[in-house]
Order: C-alpha cells, then sequence, then structure tokens
C-alpha cells in the first residue's frame, strides 16, 4: 500500500465522529460540533446529550449529525444546511428560524416548534406542543415544510405566512388531531390535516378545503419521506381523505388601524 | 460587553451581556409517601441553569422534618439582629416554641449577603386561640402576616408542618448547596431558578412562595397582580414580597383549604375557561363555571403562568389558559414529575413510562396514596 491510498483511506474513516455530551456545557458542545466541521467531519453522533441547547445553531454545512438524548431548546436555530436526526424526543422551538435543512425527530416535541421558519422540512414522528408553525414564511423556491405524525397542540399555524404543515393523526382520537386556534391570524401557506375538525377549532382567518391532484401529490411524496425517515407506520394514512386550510384573506389586518 | 446605566445602584442589574432565559421549574413527588434526598431536585435544577440568571433560586421539601410533623416550622429570614428580637418577642407572645435554630447552611462564594435565617417549631399558644376564637392554621397565616408586614426586616418565607422553602439570590443548584438540601429527605420536592423580569431579585422575592403547606413555583407574569392582591387583602392576607407569585400562594390557601374548593375547581378559578368557551358548555357545566367567574373573578390569575404547587397531600402542574409558558409531566412507577423542561426529569428519571405536555389550563394533580 503506498502512502497516498493510506491517507485516502484513513479521511474517509474519519468522516464519522462520536461525542460523549455528557460532559459538555451548550457552548463547549456547539463549539466542539463547529471545530469538527471545520476538521472536515461530515457526520457527528451524540451521545448522551441531555438539555444542551442550541445543538447545530446557524450551521451552514451539509454535515449530518445524529442526536442520541433530548436535546435543548432551540435545536438547529437559524441552520442553513445540516441534517439533524434526534433517536428521542426534543423540546421547545425546534428549527427555530431555519432557513434550510432536515431535522427528523423519532419521538415528541414541544412547543414553538418550526418558529418563523424559512426554508428546510421539520419531520416530528410523534406529537408536537401548542404554536407549531408560528410565523413561518416562504419566498419564492424557499418553502418551509413540517410535518407531525401525532397531534398538534393549540395555534397550530398562528400567524402563518407561508409554507406547508402536514398533521397525519395517527393513533389520536377522531377530532382531535390540532387543538385549538388552528391558523389564528394566517394569512399564506397551507396547512393539510389527516381528519376534520369541528369549526370551532379554526381561527377566524382560516376556511376549510378539499385537496385537489397536485395536493394528493405533494402529500404523497411527503408521507412517504416521512416514513421512511421517521420509521412511522402510515399505512392506514390515505391523503385523499385529507382537508386542507388555507387563510381566507392575504391581508386580514389590511382595515385594521388604518383610520 | 454591559450596558452604560446613569443611575449608579442599578448597575448591578445591568452589568452582563443579554443573557437569554426565562424561570426554570421542577418538581416530583414519590406517591407511596418515600423519602428521598434533596440532592435530586438540585440535580434536576442543574440542567436548567440558562434559565435563570442568579438572581434567585429556591426549594421546598415535604416530609423533611418528621420529628417535628405536628410542629408548624417557621423559616424567618432577619435583616439585622434587632429585627429578629423584635419577631422573637412576638413569637413568644402567641406560639409555643418546641425548638428554635439556625438554619444549616454551608457558606459558598456564589452565595452572597445571607440574611439571618432562622427555624423555629411551634405551635399556637392555647389561650391565644381561645382567645380570637381562630383555628391553628387561620392563627398562623394570620401571625406570618403580621411577622411580614410591622416587623422590620423579618420575612417569613415557610410557614408548614413537616416542610420546609429554603430560598436565596443565586443559582438554584448553587442555593440548594447552601442550604445542604442533601442532608433532608422528603416525599416530594419542587424546585425553582429565577430570571426576575418585573421585579427585584432579592432573598425574599425568590421562589418558592408559601403559606401554610402551600408552595408555589412559578414561570411568568401575572398581570392581574393588583386585582389578587386587592382581593385577598380582603380576607386577611398582606402582599409584601414584592413579587406577583406571592399572590399565587395565598389564592390557594383561600380557595383550598379556607373555601373548601376541590383542588380541580380552584384551578378553574385561577386559569378560568374563556367566555366563548363557557358559551359552549350546557346545564349544570355552564351553571358552575359562570358562577366561579362570577363569585372568583378577583382569583382570576391573568397573564403567561406554569406554576408547581406543592402541599402537604400532593404536587400540582398548571399552565395559564393558552400555555404561554412550558410545561413537561412524567410518570414512572409511584413518582410523578412535572418540569418547564423533559431534560430536567430526564435527568433524574431517564426512562419515564409516560410523558406529555400538560394542556392550557388544566392542572396534572399528583396526590399521595391512601395509606402513604
Amino acid at each position: 500500500m503506498d502512502k497516498s491510498s493510506h491517507a485516502l483511506q484513513r479521511e474517509e474513516e474519519v468522516k464519522t465522529v462520536e461525542l460523549d455530551a455528557r460532559r459538555f456545557h451548550y457552548r463547549e458542545l456547539n463549539e466542539r460540533i463547529k471545530s469538527l466541521i471545520n476538521s472536515g467531519y461530515e457526520e457527528i453522533i451524540l451521545n448522551g446529550v441531555n438539555g444542551q441547547r442550541y445543538i447545530g445553531d446557524g450551521l451552514v454545512h451539509k454535515v449530518r449529525i445524529v442526536i442520541n438524548g433530548v436535546p435543548g431548546n432551540d435545536l438547529g436555530v437559524f441552520m442553513d444546511g445540516p441534517f439533524i436526526m434526534v433517536n428521542d424526543n426534543a423540546q421547545d422551538g425546534v428549527g427555530n428560524t431555519m432557513n434550510s435543512g432536515m431535522i427528523v425527530v423519532r419521538g415528541h416535541a414541544g412547543d414553538v416548534i418550526g418558529y418563523g421558519m424559512r426554508g428546510g422540512k421539520i419531520f416530528i414522528r410523534d406529537d408536537v406542543g401548542y404554536r407549531t408553525g408560528i410565523h413561518m414564511k416562504s419566498y419564492r423556491d424557499q418553502v418551509p415544510v413540517i410535518v407531525v405524525g401525532g397531534s398538534a397542540g393549540d395555534f397550530l399555524g398562528e400567524y402563518m405566512a407561508g409554507g406547508i404543515i402536514v398533521v397525519l393523526g395517527v393513533g389520536v382520537n377522531s377530532g382531535k388531531i390540532v387543538g385549538h386556534y388552528t391558523g389564528t391570524g394566517m394569512h399564506g401557506g397551507v396547512i393539510y390535516l389527516a381528519d376534520s375538525i369541528d369549526q370551532s377549532r379554526l381561527g377566524n382567518e382560516v376556511r376549510i378545503f378539499l385537496v385537489n391532484d397536485d395536493d394528493v401529490r405533494r402529500l404523497e411524496a411527503l408521507i412517504s419521506e416521512f416514513s421512511r425517515l421517521t420509521g412511522l407506520d402510515v399505512s392506514g394514512i390515505d391523503p385523499e381523505s385529507f382537508i386542507k386550510l388555507l387563510p381566507a384573506s392575504h391581508r386580514p389586518y389590511g382595515n385594521m388601524y388604518v383610520y | 460587553m454591559s450596558l452604560e446605566v446613569s443611575d449608579n445602584s442599578m448597575k448591578w442589574r445591568f452589568d452582563f451581556s443579554r443573557i437569554p432565559s426565562a424561570c426554570g421549574l421542577s418538581g416530583f413527588i414519590n406517591r407511596d409517601g418515600n423519602r428521598v434526598g434533596g440532592e435530586v431536585i438540585i440535580e434536576s435544577m442543574r440542567v436548567m441553569n440558562e434559565r435563570g440568571n442568579g438572581l434567585g433560586g429556591g426549594f421546598a421539601g415535604y416530609g423533611i422534618y418528621p420529628e417535628y410533623a405536628e410542629d408548624y416550622a417557621l423559616h424567618i429570614m432577619f435583616e439585622s439582629q434587632e429585627g429578629k428580637l423584635a419577631c422573637e418577642a412576638l413569637l413568644k407572645e402567641n406560639v409555643n416554641v418546641e425548638k428554635m435554630e439556625e438554619i444549616p447552611t454551608e457558606p459558598n462564594e456564589r452565595i452572597v449577603n445571607p440574611p439571618i435565617l432562622w427555624r423555629y417549631f411551634c405551635k399556637p399558644r392555647a389561650e391565644k386561640l381561645n382567645e380570637t376564637g381562630k383555628s391553628e392554621d387561620d392563627f398562623i397565616v394570620d401571625l406570618v402576616m403580621q411577622i411580614n408586614t410591622d416587623v422590620p426586616g423579618s420575612f417569613v418565607f415557610s410557614s408548614g408542618k413537616n416542610m420546609g422553602v429554603f430560598k436565596a439570590v443565586g443559582f438554584a443548584e448553587d442555593v440548594g448547596d447552601f442550604y445542604r438540601l442533601g442532608e433532608y429527605k422528603g416525599y416530594a420536592w419542587i424546585g425553582h431558578t429565577r430570571f426576575p423580569t418585573n421585579t427585584p431579585g432579592w432573598w425574599g422575592g425568590a421562589h418558592p412562595f408559601n403559606i401554610l403547606d402551600w408552595s408555589v413555583v412559578h414561570n411568568g407574569e401575572i398581570s392581574s397582580y393588583g386585582t389578587n392582591k386587592r382581593y385577598l387583602e380582603m380576607f386577611g392576607y398582606r402582599c409584601t414580597l414584592l413579587t406577583d407569585t406571592e399572590v399565587m400562594a395565598y389564592l390557594f390557601d383561600l380557595l383550598i383549604r379556607k373555601h373548601r374548593l376541590p383542588i380541580e375547581i380552584a384551578c378553574s378559578v385561577m386559569a378560568a375557561p374563556f367566555w366563548k368557551d363557557i358559551d359552549r358548555t350546557n346545564g349544570d357545566e355552564r351553571k358552575l363555571y359562570e358562577s366561579l367567574r362570577s363569585v372568583y373573578a378577583g382569583a382570576l390569575v391573568n397573564g403567561p403562568f406554569a406554576v408547581i404547587v406543592g402541599f402537604s397531600r400532593g404536587l400540582m402542574g398548571l399552565n395559564d389558559r393558552i400555555k404561554l409558558r412550558p410545561l413537561v409531566a412524567a410518570e414512572k412507577n409511584e413518582y410523578i414529575y412535572i418540569s418547564s423542561e423533559e431534560a430536567a426529569i430526564r435527568e433524574i428519571c431517564p426512562k419515564p413510562e409516560r410523558i406529555w405536555a400538560p394542556r392550557a389550563g388544566k392542572p396534572v394533580i399528583a396526590l399521595l396514596r391512601d395509606g402513604a
């Protein structure tokens, strides 16, 4: 074996690195992640994570971060590119203002998931808390997507300005797929629900529609990707029976405070 | 980086770069009544260090004083020896003190300028009870109000039986070490780390807030504080601790102990259903909620909050009506956990059988099992 091929082989070996996060404060942990990326690692596996905040914050690299444990708040905040896989539950603020990349949580997540999100995808296998997708927005080909396998709490898609939210409701009792005030203040984007809901759960600014062929194709693609990444069994789900929520107006407050 | 502040006296409050935080809560109960050491709640709180800024931390433990289980354990902070003497004279007049001692502490460099901290295990004097016609609990509540209002620089921060509050200015884990919590065993513990937003970070303003066996730790702001305070004053409670959360402790005492409301109903008073939701109910249910909102308008707690409430029989978590602050609960065997963050639970219970997010305005209630 000559020297150059040996070097090549070593480089391939060192693409993945495991880190015991247990002893790190989040500042140290996130600095460590950045320096590992700068040293050329493409996959970082974090073991023993418990509550460290801001993992993946502001990263612009196409790296893969695997988290074993419960990451702290604002996982992937301002992130622009990475793929994060959480093999446990996540807390509040997953994907806060993220721009691109992907976060997959093989468990449940807390409140304000995808806050102000402007691109990329967030897949949560189980339930999410309150205010999922609050203020998410899209611009041209930047279309953020959130898919939830279980149910969503109150204020889903509050003030939503763009993007796509899908709630699959697997294992959720009929009529409870989302909480109250769904789509309050919504003025852009679309919410797809696998189950119908009572009008009383909706904000004043949204209307219920049936899905069309384009919606079904879009849902099929997203659901199959979601199932592959989260491992959730979606065999009972029929995209043709979904409902969609759209804003009644793109300028719901156009007539307020104007005189 | 620090902000320029013209008023010199305020400088200490701004002498750091922005610290993104919010209060942090954690609590757990062993429903069989088995007691565990205070170091467990410290470890849970340590995970949420980021949620506080060092201007307040505290704990309450239940079942910690079995040798004085029938006595009221008054924990009192004094700003001066004179205040202490005045307070002790008042105590002597009103209660029989079984034992009095300094609260054991382990000074550390992160807890500075502690007040004088003493505890008094006592019972109301029989002749005082006869003279006033009050129940023991009412007598103690009035005595606490009198000390906090009238005795200079003296504040009772814990007044229940077989339980105790330990609080200070500092980060929660440092406060726990300071009070040597590892030397106590309790069947229920609650903890708090504080990020004061509207009111001063002083020893009396740290959480938990307590009266009798009610202890409350809180994340949020109570915008109805003025209304609640005036309402409570009609029943003899005096808010002296300069922090909104104080009203919650007194409201639980008033509604559940004095007015004998079931816990769930007391929660429906404080986190009352919206009128639009009451309009969707019928019959007795509608009548109940309409009556509660009318009778107890002054006890409605508005603004964002997540609280954990400790009391002799159990533990309870409650959110405001639209869940503007986080709260997570979990269960394993005879333990129930409630916290601001799941990580704080998983630190002390890595694999719960069930973890869930309590719904807005709906309490999580974990009581001791019968016979525990």
